[in-house]
């Protein structure tokens, strides 16, 4: 379990744990990895925070050898080192807990911790390596807090105890070096608390933890050292002591170039959605909303701030009929959903309602389809559109070439397939539709997400014309500039909750930044 | 009493001459399907390989020779499977279906063009095929009453093939079971992620189980044209590679009920040769394709759910792609 290195041998200073220098790494024409450099103090839990998507998780893999570096160094204890392969992360004393856990249901827990490693203790058989492994993992069981039944079926455990699996996995291959991947999503607050428990005696035990996470209270509760990374770049290396949640959030969301939005106040009309003690639970009783209540009036934005993952998916995913509330219950216009009056989306549509999807690739349209198809995607059935079971000819492409001219799709061709287009006409075509239908609410998640500047400016002026006109819009980003640029009034939100609503002159970065850290 | 007892020991005599090849393809389809990949094409690597197996031994009348020539045959194919479905990550169905339409053309093709007898090959004699195997003392314990027809007709006078695929399914079972393979193997169909992160190639599993696959198939087609049968006949499997794959789906991807289900599709196979035409009171005359039809009925009523439940592989026919 413990290497001794020449460093320490020699009796300064040990060398850190891990010391990445210069890390690239690029997805086509992504770059998750910008010139990473980190380095980790053997024996202390280090946090790595940033937003979905800021790269956090292709630098683990990284460093788990799931992908190469395209460029820069890695030192693990103080020696350079090339990991090619997860074998190679593995003999490096590098174990990791993934986010989804690599465990092989069907199995037991014994069949799992081996798999792979079946010939560590030299026995015979399997069946004699289970029972050499078997002594071997009560007592790193023991020391470290993690008791579990050996014969239980994975399947039948809970969450909780399958990451204590995944944990004792990785002692047992002899990782002195934890990568954990955003460990609590899954877990409820006890079993959290229980995990931290765990990692308190890793530390004490000598391991070295690399924590990712994008939840703040997690890392000012557990960490040592944290590191924050932004849009594939690592922005600020910081001791958790010495920072604060309302720091990191500043760091993890940035400052983005302000856009000309020319927004102006408006007249609000009547009520035309209350939300009222809104919950939803998840599977293994994880919650995901905590009674959410607002009011959504005519005329107005209203903005949902939050650091992603938060509860903002699940919430429109409840207010546009995808999925049942578990409890509380949606007014729109007089009709009533709830757990017991639940409404499909098509049911929630024909109430007026339009939902431009946080994913558009995923939900949003078909990527296969031409833009014509994608462009009446749930609208199919519409008068517009004739009423014989045919469409008439060239409806499609008319209706969606129209939409093109309204909205500014490039290139304006209702035959090209979806994927051809850039993210920004992507996200113009889903508006497009959604915008078309005249609702009366309309539920926006993150608008902006990969769009250029210039759409970026087009779609702001979209949403305060629909707003001007009469619409009532909720509008859901983890851009916090976006938020504060658009909304008439903010509802920030923290673990599935909200931290409350502010009207919009009361609205600035650092009051909002200390709502979604959950610190008000 | 006497008559009825040899007739009933004749069928299951038969029964087990039916199922070898099912055996055989059945455990080819366990370790295949076990890693995560389908295979359909037991079908056409067994046909593929008894025309490979019956021409060789035409050739050379070297019945070994010809086994050997048929698995290599058969694992050829299985290689072709694994580097459409493995390494290009294509469709596991279609890949098996191309090589079942392959092997059922170019065996004909191939047939006419090498011993010009319609698609068939030269009838094998003698020693050019796996013959009989008479169990010592065979004739001598005939005559004891009741058990010495078990042992002269049940037991002794099957080929070597018959023997080696319940041999096949002991020792699947055990290697499937017991073996650190095994347990790999196991894992790749249930989480390929949790093998990868272990640090084992998926790849390289998923390819040896097929390599696999395809010995075994291999021995089946070799067993139908000179074992079992006497040459090479067009279309010989009949769908034989089919009812294998039921049997593994029936016996839940599991070597012993894989084996029991086998045995009761012989069994079935065996039982509708022998009462094609038999009256029998009050169901009166017997239909031998209904018999036929009931490994796939039971089949579909068994994956509908209504006997049992089939669990496959969780990963099965899942490509493995490293999530980004």
């Amino acid at each position: 379990m413990t290497k001794t290195t020449q460093h320490n041998a020699r009796g300064g200073t040990p060398p850190p744990a891990i010391a990445l220098s210069g890390i690239s790494k690029t997805f086509g024409a992504v770059r998750a990895n910008d010139d990473i450099a980190l380095t980790v103090t053997p024996g202390h839990i280090h946090g790595i925070v940033g937003e979905n998507g800021a790269g956090k998780s292709t630098l683990v893999s990284i460093l788990y050898g799931f992908y190469q570096a395209d460029s820069g160094d890695i030192a693990i204890n103080g020696q350079k080192v090339q990991i090619k392969s997860t074998a190679d992360a593995i003999k490096l004393g590098i174990g990791m807990v993934h986010q989804h856990f690599m465990l092989v249901p069907t199995f037991t827990v014994l069949e799992n911790i081996i798999l792979g490693h079946e010939h560590r203790k030299g026995g015979k058989s399997l069946d004699d390596e289970i029972a050499l492994a078997r002594q071997e993992l009560s007592n790193l069981a023991q020391q470290y807090g993690l008791e579990v039944d050996f014969d239980a079926l994975v399947a039948d455990l809970s969450v909780g105890l399958q990451q204590r699996v995944e944990i004792l996995k990785t002692l047992y291959r002899g990782a002195n070096i934890l990568i954990l991947d955003e460990p609590t999503g899954v877990l409820t607050p006890q079993e959290t608390d229980q995990l931290f428990e765990i990692l308190a005696t890793l530390r004490q035990q000598g391991v070295t933890v690399l924590l990712i996470t994008h939840k703040l209270r997690e890392i000012m509760a557990i960490t040592d050292d944290v590191s924050v990374m932004r849009g594939g770049k690592m922005v600020a290396h910081l001791t958790t002591a010495k920072t604060s949640p309302e720091e990191l959030a500043e760091l993890m969301v940035g400052r983005q170039v302000l856009i000309n939005a020319d927004f102006h106040d408006a007249e609000k009309g009547e009520v035309c959605l209350v939300a009222d003690n809104i919950t939803l639970t998840g599977d293994g009783g994880i919650p995901l909303l905590r009674g959410i209540s607002f009011d959504l009036r005519a005329g107005e934005i209203l903005g949902v701030a939050g650091v992603s993952g938060n509860g903002q998916t699940e919430l429109l995913e409840v207010l546009s009929g995808i999925t049942p509330p578990t409890s509380g219950e949606i007014n729109i216009g007089g009709q009533v959903i709830g757990a017991h009056q639940p409404a499909t989306p098509n049911d929630v549509k024909n109430l007026g309602l339009a939902h431009v999807p946080e994913d558009r690739h995923a939900m949003g349209m078909v990527l296969p389809f031409s833009a014509a198809e994608s462009a009446v995607l749930g609208y199919e059935r519409q008068a517009a559109l004739g009423d014989s079971i045919w469409f008439g000819p060239d409806l499609l492409q008319n209706h969606c070439a129209e939409l093109m001219q309204d909205y500014d799709i490039r290139p304006a061709d209702p035959a090209l397939k979806c994927n051809l287009f850039s993210g920004g006409n992507q996200q113009k075509l889903v508006l497009a539709r959604e915008m078309s239908a005249a609702p009366k609410i309309l539920l926006v998640g993150q608008p902006t997400r990969g769009v250029d500047i210039g759409a970026i400016e087009f779609i702001y002026q979209r949403l305060i014309a629909m707003r001007d006109q009469g619409c009532a819009i909720l509008l859901v980003s983890v851009e916090l500039d976006e938020i504060l640029t658009l909304s008439d009034r903010v509802m920030v939100m923290n673990n599935g909750a909200s931290m409350g609503i502010v009207d919009k002159k009361d609205a600035d970065a650092q009051s909002i930044g200390l709502m979604m850290a959950g610190v008000v | 009493m006497e008559g009825l007892w040899l007739q009933f020991l004749l069928t299951i005599d038969a029964t087990l001459r039916v199922a070898t090849p099912l055996i055989l393809c059945a455990m080819a389809g366990i370790f295949s399907e076990r890693s995560g990949i389908i295979d359909i094409s037991l079908e056409g690597k067994m046909l593929m390989s008894a025309f490979a197996a019956a021409s060789v031994a035409a050739v050379t009348g070297q019945p070994w020779l010809a086994l050997l020539v048929a698995i290599g045959v058969s694992v050829f194919l299985s290689l072709i499977h694994g580097f459409a479905c493995i390494t290009h990550r294509g469709n596991q169905v279609v890949s098996g279906l191309a090589i079942n339409i392959l092997a059922s053309g170019l065996t004909v093709t191939l047939g006419i063009a090498f011993f010009a007898q319609g698609g068939q090959t030269p009838f094998l004699k003698g020693d050019q095929r796996f013959s009989p195997i008479t169990l010592p003392f065979a004739d001598t314990l005939r005559d004891i009453p009741f058990l010495g027809p078990i042992y002269a007709e049940v037991i002794s006078g099957h080929n070597i093939i018959v023997w080696i695929a319940l041999l096949a399914v002991v020792v699947t079972s055990l290697v499937m079971m017991r073996t650190r393979f095994g347990l790999r193997l196991r894992a790749v169909g249930e989480k390929p992620e949790a093998v990868d992160t272990a640090g084992i190639s998926v790849v390289l599993m998923r390819y040896q189980a097929v390599l696999i696959a395809g010995v075994l198939c291999g021995i089946a087609g070799a067993y139908l044209s000179i074992a079992h049968g006497a040459g090479f006949v067009r279309e010989m499997t009949a769908g034989k590679g089919y009812i294998a794959l039921a049997a593994m789906i029936f016996g839940n991807w599991r070597p012993l009920q894989a084996l029991y289900a086998c045995l009761m599709f012989g069994f079935l196979d065996a039982v509708a040769a022998r009462v094609q035409g038999l009256e029998l009171p009050l169901i009166g005359e017997v239909s031998s394709d209904l018999i036929l039809a009931l490994p796939y009925v039971l089949t579909v009523i068994f994956l509908a759910g209504f006997i049992g439940r089939a669990t496959p592989p969780a990963s099965i026919g899942v490509p493995y792609v490293k999530e980004r």
